[in-house]
């Protein structure tokens, strides 16, 4: 559903992505992998029309995106769950999803959401009227993901969903990052814990330097022995 | 607050001094002109206290009227962290719109012209808010038009380069206006949409015959000032509503505190900030409106001043707040009123900008603003 040629991002003069290509199809969970700088955030930024590639092509379910404005892509079903979760922080927990669900105009269907966001997250539900700032590290985390789930997205990009949380916390995100795709959200996830995210995701591409250098099955990623060594810490 | 006043009395260690270097000589310098300022204007009003509330009157007219040009620069620093200071001079068109939609078109007599059997009093009315509504459209047209001309290319500039360019469109809609076959650039007697009655309280509240002044010690008070505050009240709760219960309202306050974010969100944040814009214009000519209906003279420099004091409220009231806005011009507003009652006239626009300088001084995020963040 998705399919990213040879794609070249630049931030100034430095090269980020240097010619990346990868595809992502539907009901799958693809993560890429790789180091701190290595373009994983920026490949996800450009998808989602924050940033703009100099060169290369985006086709999300056939219909390119490069020149396309980051509000209209939201539209198409992407939803991208930014690095640092970003939430609103002077708005309330329910204000925040409900930005979620800008681009939707029906308010029937967006209860309906809302209300399964909510039973997804109930913590979410009971800090409903609190500030977005005022959440723990690992709430916030939740309320980005209920967010970007508002627009009802059929592919859902989630950058470091892990990070600075404790190791009770991760297990519980991934295990709704596996429940979401197993309600039928495509995943691409960007992450720094790569054993974590290897075990739930079908196949994967490792980042470094702005180029893809391996690609594959999970599975056989995750038994690599460059792989192993460079981000699985064994 | 405490630890700066503790700063006073006791030797200020750098280690323990919080807030902007040299706090403390703005708070003895506040805490003092505060104090002689209340003893003075105190005394004075107890001795008179008729006099008192009349000039109080007087402030809250020319308060609720900064209030409604103070909105606007505060929403926009809100979300695109941009001082307009061409907004003053937006608030100008405004009055010089409705001034040619009278005097030339006779707008303001529409409805009697058009069904001659309506009743006088409902035609006047309904032609008033015609001419508001015409001056409000025209100020929205005006501002939005500045926004995607003057200040969109610059959005990923430097904050400076947009600052000037508002200067620079702030005296280009100044001088351009006073050319003579624009403007021009004489004083012009403003013609009213809707005749002005005004009334003295003494035993009870009495019409003042038009031409003659009120009796001495009374307290009077015109139909313009009553509209004038429920305009500016009208507005402020409107604002409210719009920013806290409507959903663009939201995508306002989301895209203020993170505009790539809120483009995740499929936010159109360049929408967003039009519609800030324009907001705060209409804001701006219905003050415009309202400030030559009561001033009863207009030119094209009349923005100016009640721009710049606005800004100083805003600033006061904590800039990107909007109840702070409301407050901080009500209290501009006193002290413009107050002095030229107390100190002398002169002085009016002095006071402005010295609360300015105290402001920036002591407390940099006004009454109610919170902290500056840097985000990345």
């Amino acid at each position: 559903m998705l399919r990213v040629e040879n794609l070249h991002v630049f931030y100034g003069a430095i090269h980020a992505l240097q010619g990346v290509s990868f595809h992502v199809e539907k009901g799958e969970i693809v993560t890429l992998i790789g180091a701190n700088g290595a373009g994983k955030s920026t490949t996800l930024r450009t998808l989602s029309g924050i940033l703009r590639p100099r060169d290369g092509s985006i086709a999300l379910n056939g219909q390119e995106l490069t020149t396309m404005p980051a509000e209209k892509i939201v539209k198409l079903g992407m939803s991208h769950v930014p690095e640092g979760r970003r939430i609103f922080a002077p708005l309330t927990v329910k204000e925040n999803i409900m930005m979620g669900a800008y681009t939707r105009s029906d308010p029937a269907e967006i209860q309906t959401t809302l209300a399964r966001a909510y039973k997804s997250f109930p913590r979410l539900k009971e800090r409903e009227s609190q500030y977005g700032g005022t959440l723990s590290g690992g709430e916030q985390q939740m309320l980005a993901m209920a967010r970007a789930l508002m627009s009802q997205p059929s592919l859902l990009l989630l950058d470091e969903p892990s990070m600075g949380l404790s190791p009770i916390l991760v297990e519980e995100i991934f295990k709704i990052i596996v429940e979401i795709n197993k309600q039928g959200t495509t995943i691409l996830l960007v992450e720094q814990n790569a054993q974590m995210a290897l075990s739930i995701s079908n196949r994967a591409y490792v980042l470094e330097t702005g180029s893809i250098v391996l690609s594959g099955d999970a599975k056989e990623i995750a038994s690599n022995p460059d792989v192993k060594k460079a981000y699985l810490g064994i | 607050m405490p630890a700066s006043t503790v700063n006073t009395k006791a030797a200020p260690r750098p280690a323990a001094r919080r807030g902007p270097p040299l706090a403390w000589v703005g708070w003895v310098f506040l805490i003092l002109l505060a104090l002689v300022t209340v003893i003075y204007i105190g005394s004075k009003a107890w001795s008179n206290p008729i006099l008192f509330l009349q000039n109080f009157l007087d402030g809250l007219k020319l308060g609720f009227v900064y209030a409604l040009i103070a909105l606007g620069y505060t929403m926009v620093y809100g979300i695109v962290k941009l001082i307009n200071f061409a907004h003053g001079d937006v608030f100008m068109v405004g009055a010089f719109t409705s001034f040619y939609a009278v005097s030339r078109f006779n707008l303001h007599q529409w409805p009697l012209a058009l069904f001659p059997g309506i009743n006088p009093g409902l035609s006047i009315v309904i032609g008033s808010l015609t001419v508001v509504l015409l001056s409000m459209g025209v100020c929205v047209i005006l501002a939005v038009t500045i926004e995607r001309v003057a200040y969109k290319p610059l959005r990923d500039a430097p904050r400076i380069a947009a600052l000037i360019t508002a200067i620079g469109v702030s005296f280009f809609l100044e001088f351009f206006g006073a050319l003579p076959f624009v403007f021009s650039g004489r004083f012009i007697p403003y013609k009213s949409p809707f005749p002005t009655t005004a009334w003295y309280i003494q035993d009870g509240i009495h019409p003042i015959v038009s031409g003659t002044a009120s009796p001495d010690n009374t307290i009077s008070f015109s139909n313009i000032f009553l509209i004038i505050a429920a305009a500016s009240i009208l507005v402020q709760i409107l604002l409210q509503f719009i920013v806290k219960r409507t959903k663009v309202g939201i995508a306002m306050r989301a895209a203020s505190y993170d505009k790539s974010t809120a483009r995740l969100m499929g936010i159109n944040v360049d929408q967003i900030i039009s519609f800030t814009f324009a907001i705060g214009a209409a804001f701006a000519g219905l003050g415009g409106v309202l400030y030559a209906v009561a001033y009863s003279s207009i030119w094209t420099q009349l923005g100016i001043l009640p721009g710049l004091k606005a800004f100083v409220a805003a600033v006061l009231g904590g800039i990107g707040s909007i109840p702070g806005a409301f407050v901080g011009a009500l209290i501009m507003g006193q002290a413009e009123s107050l002095t030229m009652s107390y100190i002398s006239t002169p002085m009016r626009d002095a006071v402005a900008f010295t609360i300015l300088i105290i402001v920036l001084l002591v407390k940099p995020t006004g009454l109610f603003g919170e902290p500056a963040q840097e985000k990345a």
